[in-house]
């Protein structure tokens, strides 16, 4: 029964991959879904696989045959099926089964590691925490430690008078208990002082919104924008599909705007121009504009010139402005430099009756990366009072983020200064991951300009590379007959040749024709190398099977 | 500017017509005294530690532990962390990758779900499948994550308990849904009526309203009932009957303080109902480590576990979940250990019990202190807290206070609280947040007060109450039921 079942889904969605491509880009969201590869192919996280344990082996097969059952696949919300995230997508399901494989059959692969460069996760690659961070974090879990003498032997000092200060700041001591909807106010007051830090420019305790991790922040202004699909955010296309995924989530309409590969990824106003027009022109009123900078797959940095034109844009054409800084600590070439919008924006004379603004920031990524705490921070700018209120609501709603996650967002933004017991150690520790993180950026990305047709920016900032690959037709000409699509089938190749995961560049979309993948620059130093290695060999190969 | 990028016309309507009383206009008002130097008792949240109830001891061991893992390779670490803490610390690591610093799986730890499964398996007497077990950021998210992928438009309802804890219609309204209201009967201690059920399912539909999914509260929020297992097959019957998802809120289900009902899950009634109900009623049940004696809300970790989903289902709410990466990782070790806390024999077992029981048995005073203390008012009735943390007593509000309270452009229970507020400090939540029969109104405290502020407390309160209603009650008044 199931497979009959799962062999109907896949009729039909081969049905619909037989389609012709269609050029024109606003039509790619809805096709995007119908292409979703995942929900026909066994080797996808619908694998049966997932469901085989005891109590769920009576479990109905698929959803077809139990169409009496209230939520469906038939009945659940559109707007779910329709939403993509393609960074945890069939790639990874693969890569997970050939890991589970590998412990029991190792010597049916040619490589006896899976490494994972799909994902923005540093501390799965043996990224080591910044100890004064973890010190005053656990002696916040168990605060019973600063009473005890012994704490003295086994924490810096400076973490323990730093964990007294902070639940000095929070009523009762109480790391417990849900704090204010926004975040512990002592806390948003260490983030703005280190706003203000960086900018040179006053931030407001009361503009800051903590979160669980940037993603629910971006969700939380999407669910104020868009109220139909006539509502458009403009974003960048490679984009990060959190994007994407979230506003086809809230229903709304993603305008794209192409950064332009040969200038390194430059944001183009003309190109924002011509976009929110024809944008206009199909009854969509865009609403907002999302820039990442640095930038996420292309990581490229923002000259301040460039963010002047696009501060102007969004003035002129009254577009709130949503800037992803969640790579801010991430930069990695001497000739650019992170610039906030905010102080681009305060430095050309705008205050909050000039530009809506909301900056995004992370406890995941920088030199931190500690993906796993979800801590983040919204600054919410040139909103009236009324509006202000609504988010406020909206985040009450969810009570307030994890307190570990705002404790850990107020550390990165106050670490330790200059004459502190853990500065040293703190300096070095931060330097050693960010020049690593360069050396590995700058390896990488020659190993990937030195393959036959594939072309590679530099990666200026963030934790990616994104070459784009030249596939021969005859790889195109076989992924079409394999029904995937050709970077997708590239990648496919490259995993099970190398253990290497990466993402297809059509999980984040690219112009029509082009194919590229996402590689994170984060493997550990010592296993660079070898990966290397290990691409060009498989690069090789692959093109000696497929060269036209 | 001449456009304005984002003003309140142009929000999204589905924000604005939401509501959310917990943390409205009474917490802001409270807030605002306290800063003012005024000495507030927040009522308003379910949220223990802010009114001094300690962390247990044990948990917050292995998190630290977790959070500073070099500690472990520190010869010294025994001098201040009990051998059982640094193994669960060790172990818990080891389920992670990369630490509490790494995304985990979007569903959660494989092997935090894999505890949680046992756990709801020695509960029910069934199996359990860690599959079909999702970690979240607390319940909350895990609700919207599930009402999000059944509500299509405002033709889709949600059967809710009214009262109801709010979270339910602000995340209905959000997502643009209608809520369908069935009211609990406060003459039958908050009892569920299936009869209430079937004619707001039937008046919704006569509206055109396709109602996907029914709400319970077990044990009740604002309510603090307990379903009796006869109620609970009852309401799995109609949901089979009506092809209703049944959404479990089951996060009170360690605090229960009477020994007549104690805590049945939905699923395991369904279970014992056998088939072919036990195949075909869908059921989500949700749990966090907010609740219970763990009160651990600022760490904001839950569960849900899903029943008769179907897989591809499963899949789709496993791609929303993807969204927001994973759930945080120190949040799914305190799950962890609230599913498999020490065992007799290990060296932290007695504290433990001792720490565990002590916030239990004092919780189960003070629910029996406020009810009383709430009874012995002028024009106030209470059912008594068989569960949950919250009393909901009902005020009945003499006329002349209706009538001042819109004059000042209130609605009456709030125009109470405030005053109540002013006068004590005591911050408590209006009914009407909480949704009540017309005309009738009610305000919701929680029980969480240290037991020794109690009897102050409810003594501040009598005598504002019973001077209130003097005021406004002049010749009126009710007798007292």
């Amino acid at each position: 029964m199931r497979r009959f079942v799962i062999g109907q889904a896949k009729n039909l969605i081969d049905q619909t991959r037989r389609r012709p491509p269609q050029p024109h880009h606003h039509n790619n969201l809805r096709l995007l879904s119908l292409l979703r590869p995942s929900a026909s192919d066994s080797t996808a996280v619908y694998s049966p696989r997932l469901f085989s344990s005891s109590s769920s082996s009576d479990m109905p097969g698929s959803d077809s045959s139990t169409s009496s059952l209230p939520v469906t696949l038939d009945s659940i919300n559109p707007k779910v099926l329709k939403c993509e995230y393609a960074v945890r997508g069939e790639i990874v399901s693969i890569a997970q089964r050939l890991q589970d494989d590998l412990k029991t059959n190792k010597d049916a692969y040619p490589f006896d590691e899976i490494i994972y460069c799909n994902i923005g996760n540093p501390q799965s690659l043996g990224q080591q925490p910044i100890t004064f961070f973890r010190e005053v974090l656990a002696l916040c879990s168990h605060t019973a430690l600063l009473d005890e003498s012994a704490t003295h032997g086994l924490f810096s000092s400076d973490s323990i008078d730093r964990a007294w200060k902070i639940l000095d700041q929070i009523p009762g001591k109480a790391t417990g208990a849900y704090s204010h909807s926004q975040g512990i106010k002592g806390l948003r007051d260490a983030i703005a002082a280190g706003i203000e830090a960086r900018d040179g420019f006053p931030a407001d305790p009361n503009d800051i919104f903590m979160t669980d991790g940037a993603s629910p922040g971006v969700h939380m202004m999407m669910q104020l924008l868009i109220s139909s699909e006539k509502d458009g955010i403009l974003c960048p296309i490679p984009q990060y599909p959190l994007y994407s995924a979230s506003i086809a989530l809230h229903g709304g309409s993603l305008v794209p705007y192409y950064l332009d590969e040969a200038s390194g990824w430059g944001l183009e106003i003309s190109e924002l121009k011509k976009q929110l027009e024809d944008a206009k022109s199909k009854g969509i009123t865009v609403r907002a504009l999302a820039v990442i900078n640095p930038g996420n797959p292309t990581g490229q940095v923002l000259s301040e010139e460039n963010q002047r034109d696009i501060v102007d844009f969004c003035k002129k054409e009254g577009l709130v402005l949503l800037a992803d800084e969640v790579y801010q600590e991430n930069v990695y070439v001497p000739d650019k430099k992170f610039h906030s919008f905010k102080k681009v924006a305060r430095s050309m004379g705008y205050g909050e009756k000039d530009i809506s603004l909301v900056s995004f920031q992370s406890i995941s990524k920088g030199y931190y990366g500690e993906c796993g705490k979800r801590g983040g921070y919204m600054e919410v700018t040139g909103f009236t009072s009324d509006v202000r209120e609504q988010i406020y609501k909206v985040a009450s709603v969810n009570l307030c983020s994890n307190i570990s996650g705002q404790i850990l967002a107020s550390l990165v933004m106050s670490p330790p200064k200059p004459g502190d017991d853990s500065y040293d150690s703190y300096i070095a520790e931060k330097e050693g991951i960010l020049s690593s993180l360069a050396t590995r950026a700058k390896t990488l990305e020659e190993a990937l300009n030195k393959l036959e047709g594939v072309t590679c920016n530099r990666a200026e900032g963030a934790m990616y590379l994104f070459p784009c690959i030249n596939l021969p037709q005859k790889a195109i000409a076989a992924a079409e007959a394999a029904k995937t699509a050709p970077d997708a089938f590239y990648c496919k190749r490259l995993l099970n040749a190398t253990g290497i995961v990466v993402v297809p560049g059509s999980g984040f979309r690219q112009v029509p024709g082009t194919w590229h993948f996402r590689c994170t620059i984060l493997p550990q130093e010592d296993k660079i190398p070898a990966i290397v290695n290990r691409l060009t060999e498989f690069h090789k190969s692959f093109m000696d099977e497929f060269r036209d | 500017m001449s456009l304005k990028a984002l003003d309140y016309e142009t929000l999204n309507e589905n924000v604005k017509n939401c509501q959310y009383a917990v943390r409205g206009e009474l917490y802001l008002r409270a807030s605002e005294l306290q800063k003012e130097g005024k000495k507030i008792i927040f009522t308003n949240v379910g949220n223990p530690h802010a009114l001094g109830q300690k962390p247990l001891t044990f948990p917050r061991q292995v998190v630290a532990l977790c959070q500073a893992p070099f500690l472990l390779d520190n010869p010294n670490v025994g001098m201040i962390f009990p051998a059982d803490a640094i193994a669960r610390a060790k172990h818990y690591l080891s389920l992670t990758s990369g630490g509490l610093g790494a995304y985990s799986d979007s569903r959660g730890l494989p092997g935090v779900r894999k505890e949680v499964a046992e756990f709801i398996q020695r509960r029910d007497g069934y199996p359990s499948d860690p599959e079909l077990i999702f970690l979240t950021d607390g319940a909350s998210k895990g609700v919207m994550q599930i009402l999000n992928c059944i509500i299509r438009d405002q033709k889709d309802g949600i059967l809710v308990p009214v009262p109801q804890y709010p979270l339910y219609s602000a995340t209905i309204s959000l997502l643009g849904g209608t809520l369908v209201p069935y009211y609990l009967e406060e003459t039958d201690n908050w009892g569920l009526d299936v009869n209430n059920l079937r004619q707001s399912v039937a008046q919704a539909r006569s509206q055109g309203i396709t109602v996907r999914a029914m709400v319970i509260i077990n044990p009740g929020n604002p309510t603090g009932q307990c379903l009796s297992e006869a109620n609970l097959r009852e309401i799995l019957k109609f949901c089979c009957d009506e092809r209703l998802v049944l959404l479990g809120d089951e996060v009170y289900q360690q605090n229960i303080y009477q020994d007549e009902r104690p805590f049945i899950s939905s699923k395991k009634v369904l279970m014992d109902m056998g088939e072919p109900l036990s195949k075909e009623v869908q059921l989500i049940s949700f749990h966090t480590v907010s609740k219970g004696y763990w009160g651990e809300c600022g760490q904001r970790g839950g569960y849900f576990e899903m029943t008769n989903i179907p897989p591809r289902t499963v899949e789709e709410i496993y791609k929303v979940a993807s969204i927001a990466l994973s759930p945080n990782v120190s949040a799914q070790i305190f799950m962890g250990l609230m599913v498999s806390p020490p065992k007799p024999g290990d060296i932290s077992y007695d504290q433990f019990v001792r720490e565990s029981k002590g916030i239990l048995e004092s919780l189960r005073r003070r629910a029996r202190i406020m009810t009383d203390g709430f009874n012995s008012c002028k024009n106030v009735v209470c059912n008594f807290t068989e569960g949950a943390m919250y009393s909901f007593p009902q005020i009945k509000l003499p006329p002349k206070a209706i009538q001042a309270a819109k004059q000042a452009g209130k609605v009456p229970d709030v125009f109470y609280c405030l005053k109540l507020l002013e006068a004590t400090g005591i911050s408590t939540v209006p009914g009407s947040g909480f949704g009540q029969k017309e005309g009738v109104f009610h305000l919701r405290t929680t029980i969480l007060p240290a037991e020794e502020e109690m009897p102050e407390i409810m003594e501040s309160f009598k005598k504002f109450n019973d001077e209130f209603m003097s005021q406004y009650g002049d010749n009126f008044g009710y007798s007292r039921m």
